[in-house]
């Protein structure tokens, strides 16, 4: 395991590309420190701003409020890093595969256009979890992102496949544009969820306000959610699924698109 | 001062072909000798003179909406990171300035023609041109859809129009003129197209797309600009639009012209799913009138941006793809249509206009007629024009990447049946002495004494591709500005213009039409050419 720790928060974003598992695993502990990183437009060393002990391995760790330091684990395909504390913009952006961990809050961005791999914030996420970037087509394409405690605007924005799981609140445009894949959110979202989705799904645990482009479809309890709530499950996230628990409420849209998305809402039994 | 030995010398202006010829340079020019200075041992290598780009999209307004609507191209494209001999950029589809000037040099180009301008933004382009190093630069001005120039026509003012196009020439700072869909993006203000070129444009009784073509044609003929009228046809991407090609060139009446990017104009069928490739017969027809050139205008699978001034066709892409889509209305000039396209091998259209591109550069005989484009960035980037040498150099090859397109396609084109292997000295051709010609550019595209010491030298590999890749040295006015790969050296390249003459009173006979119907100040519309560092004034003396 190769640690890093902060000395002092940076005064303005720091980007760090070379924390990531496929970038340290060839290298001593020397190469590593020497590693550049941008401090706006400075290129600074990885050990101007980390102290690092361990050298040659794909699982990282990271101490410190590292809350301005920006692509932790871009575009990472093994391995794991965890953060003990906050991460900033952009973490696991373009991620292919491996795990991420935030003990603390993270902010927007996280895993954007990420195609694989496993991001799991413990506590708040900013906006565009798993979206698209500004011009792009689609989001992430595949993985898992769970965010424990709330998610800001646009989560999911242009998600084409793979599922993002959010324990609290999520703000305005939850799965806006929305191509494909799963956005489960338990505590529910604020307005225009689903907006412009032409397909996926977003469940909701929580009832939701929805745009008058969704219809209502039926009530039922989907056999699909099984496997989503076990493998949900498997990571530490509930989901119902069970009759007894409940029933959910289909809404099919975006008609202002037209889309063939839908929005599964639960009663409670 | 500077000396090439030992490389295989390939200038087929000067009739060598593959001659061990030590090749002298002196004050930017080539010359029959030197004494000292620096050796260049090209042992093992071919020397060409350097590449000339005779239809692109490199600068102004179009092209930076491109690069705005596809930043996600940006993102994934190439880092030039700053250095001393060099600025940053991105490269990708549509490469920022400084990053077009140094991939442009980087595959042994060294002139570039900018082949769509309106005046109204020309000021900009110029500057966008002097921010691309390394390259000479000339640019076309759009004329075709100029309501001032119409209007002359359509009162039957030919001699006044004349001097209205040489005065607007001279404001743009332009090289040459160009014609976008003649009619149609007049028409397309109205929401229409100019599909059939007899019929009146919108507005217009007497003005058809056939008269636009053969007025302008004449009147560059009469002004006697080096590059003749440079023709985007009507009904570019259509399937059956090679009628409107062939009918495009009858109008010409025997003036000279250049048909710019043909592949996009040689289809038959009557819609999406008949459509077939029609090169064969354009090839046909164009092989027996000299009077035209054309460059292929090739497309490579994968992604690109198309923009051109063609606004009506580039709304029936948008519709097609369900794309980004954006598009400008310059004012009573032109317009403007950008959308961003991926060329698929597996989808059946893509398939055929790959295989068109191709056939025309097979089946034109006279490879100084005939140039290498993409019309970049809309068949392709240009920094893949080795792929399609390759593709044109080994009929191998080419029936390999046949094979990967969809059944279908292959019935509806040619290309399995061509043999035919471009050779060193065609590539010379085709990439540099055709053009340079064909924009009547003498100093151009050739190493004899005194033309403009512009060198590519490459290794000599039968990977074709790979060799013309990665030129070993680029020499641009006598410096050696690529050497293994490395920007050594940025000098800033020259910006041809004309200046054909025109009556002194055409200035006050526009200056009320144009403050009616300008946004801008008449006097605030010429560039200045203080505006244009490097400017080079070619003569008018049509060649």
């Amino acid at each position: 395991m190769i640690t890093f720790t902060l000395k002092e928060p940076p005064p303005v974003p720091l980007e760090a590309e070379a924390l990531s598992p496929d970038v340290m695993l060839p290298l001593a502990n020397d190469a590593i420190r020497a590693l550049p990183m941008y401090l706006g437009k400075r290129q600074v060393r990885v050990d101007d701003f980390f102290t690092v002990e361990g050298a040659a391995s794909d699982e990282l760790e990271i101490h410190g409020d590292a809350r301005k330091v920006k692509w932790i684990g871009r575009g990472m395909t093994r391995g794991s890093i965890r953060v003990v504390g906050n991460a900033g913009m952009h973490l696991g952006a373009y991620m292919k595969g491996g795990a991420i961990d935030v003990s603390g809050n993270a902010t927007d961005w996280v895993g954007a256009e990420m195609s694989g791999g496993l991001i799991r914030i413990r506590g708040n996420a900013g906006g565009q979890a798993g979206a698209a970037y500004r011009g792009s087509l689609s989001g992430m394409t595949d993985g898992t992102i769970i965010i424990d405690g709330t998610a800001g605007l646009e989560t999911g924005m242009r998600m084409k496949r793979g599922i993002i799981a959010v324990g609290g609140l999520v703000k305005d445009f939850a799965g806006l544009q929305m191509k494909g894949g799963t956005l489960v959110m338990r505590g529910g979202a604020e307005l225009r969820t689903g907006a412009w989705m032409s397909r996926g799904t977003i469940i909701s645990l929580a009832p939701l306000k929805l745009l008058p482009t969704f219809s209502y479809a039926s009530t039922y309890t989907p056999s699909f959610l099984r496997l989503y709530a076990r493998h949900l499950g498997k990571l530490g996230f509930t989901l119902p699924y069970e009759e007894q628990d409940g029933v959910y409420r289909r809404y099919t849209g975006d008609a202002a698109v037209p889309g063939k998305g839908e929005i599964l809402m639960w009663v409670r039994s | 001062m500077l000396r090439i030995t030992g490389g295989k010398v390939y200038d087929p202006a000067n009739g060598l072909d593959g001659v061990v010829k030590d090749i002298c340079i002196a004050d930017g020019r080539v010359v029959s000798d030197v004494e000292g200075g620096r050796s260049i041992d090209a042992s093992g290598m071919i020397v060409f003179p350097g590449g000339v780009d005779i239809h692109t999209h490199v600068a102004g307004a179009a092209l930076n909406f491109a690069r705005g609507l596809t930043p996600e191209h940006l993102r994934k494209a190439l880092p030039f990171v700053h250095t001393p001999e060099r600025r940053a950029g991105l490269g990708g589809i549509t490469p920022t300035t400084f990053a077009t000037g140094y991939l442009y040099a980087g595959m042994g180009y060294t002139t570039v023609n900018e082949a769509a301008m309106p005046i109204l933004s020309a000021r900009h382009t110029h500057e966008e041109l002097h921010d691309t190093p390394i390259v000479d630069k000339s640019c076309l001005v759009l004329m075709a859809n100029n309501e001032i120039v119409l209007d002359l026509l359509e009162a039957g003012e030919l001699e006044r129009a004349r001097h209205v196009v040489a005065w607007l020439i001279c404001a743009a700072k332009a090289y040459g003129v160009k014609a976008v869909n003649p009619g149609g993006v007049v028409n397309w203000k109205f929401g229409k197209n100019a599909s059939v070129l007899s019929e009146p444009v919108d507005g217009y009784s007497k003005v058809t797309p056939a008269k636009i073509i053969s007025s302008l044609a004449a009147i560059i003929d009469d002004l006697g600009l080096p590059h003749p009228l440079h023709i985007h046809c009507n009904n570019l991407g259509v399937p059956g639009n090679v009628s409107t090609t062939i009918e495009t060139m009858k109008a010409l009446d025997g003036h000279r012209a250049h048909l710019a990017h043909l592949q996009f104009h040689a289809y038959g069928g009557d819609d999406w799913g008949s459509m077939r490739s029609e090169a064969a017969t354009l090839a046909e027809y164009f092989n027996t009138h000299s009077n035209f050139t054309t460059d292929a205008g090739a497309i490579l699978f994968g992604n690109a941006v198309t923009i051109t001034a063609d606004g009506p066709w580039q709304h029936v892409l948008y519709q097609l793809t369900g794309h980004k889509w954006g598009n400008l209305d310059v004012e009573n000039e032109t317009g403007c249509g950008i959308v961003p396209y991926v060329y698929k091998e597996s989808r059946l259209v893509n398939a055929i206009q790959w295989a068109v591109g191709l056939e025309l550069m097979l089946l034109i005989d006279d490879p100084w007629r005939v140039f290498l484009t993409t019309d970049h960035p809309n068949g392709a980037c240009f920094w893949r024009y080795p792929e399609l040498l390759h593709l044109l150099m080994n009929a191998d090859f080419r029936r390999e990447s046949l094979n990967k397109l969809p059944d279908e396609a292959r019935k509806r084109i040619v290309l399995a049946e061509l043999d035919r292997e471009y050779t060193l000295y065609e590539v010379a051709i085709i990439t540099s002495a055709g053009p340079a010609r064909a924009l009547g550019l003498g100093q151009k595209g050739h190493l004899g004494v005194g033309a403009d010491a512009d060198v590519a030298v490459y290794l000599e590999k039968p990977e074709s591709d790979l060799m013309f890749e990665y030129p070993r040295y680029v020499i641009k006015g006598g410096e050696v500005v690529v050497e293994e790969g490395q920007i050594r050296a940025v000098a800033n390249g020259r910006d041809f213009i004309v200046q054909p003459s025109f009556d002194d009173g055409i200035g006050e006979y526009l200056r009320p039409l144009f403050e009616k119907v300008y946004t801008m100040a008449f006097d605030n519309y010429p560039v200045e050419m203080e505006r244009i560092p490097g400017v080079d004034v070619r003569p008018c003396i049509r060649p």
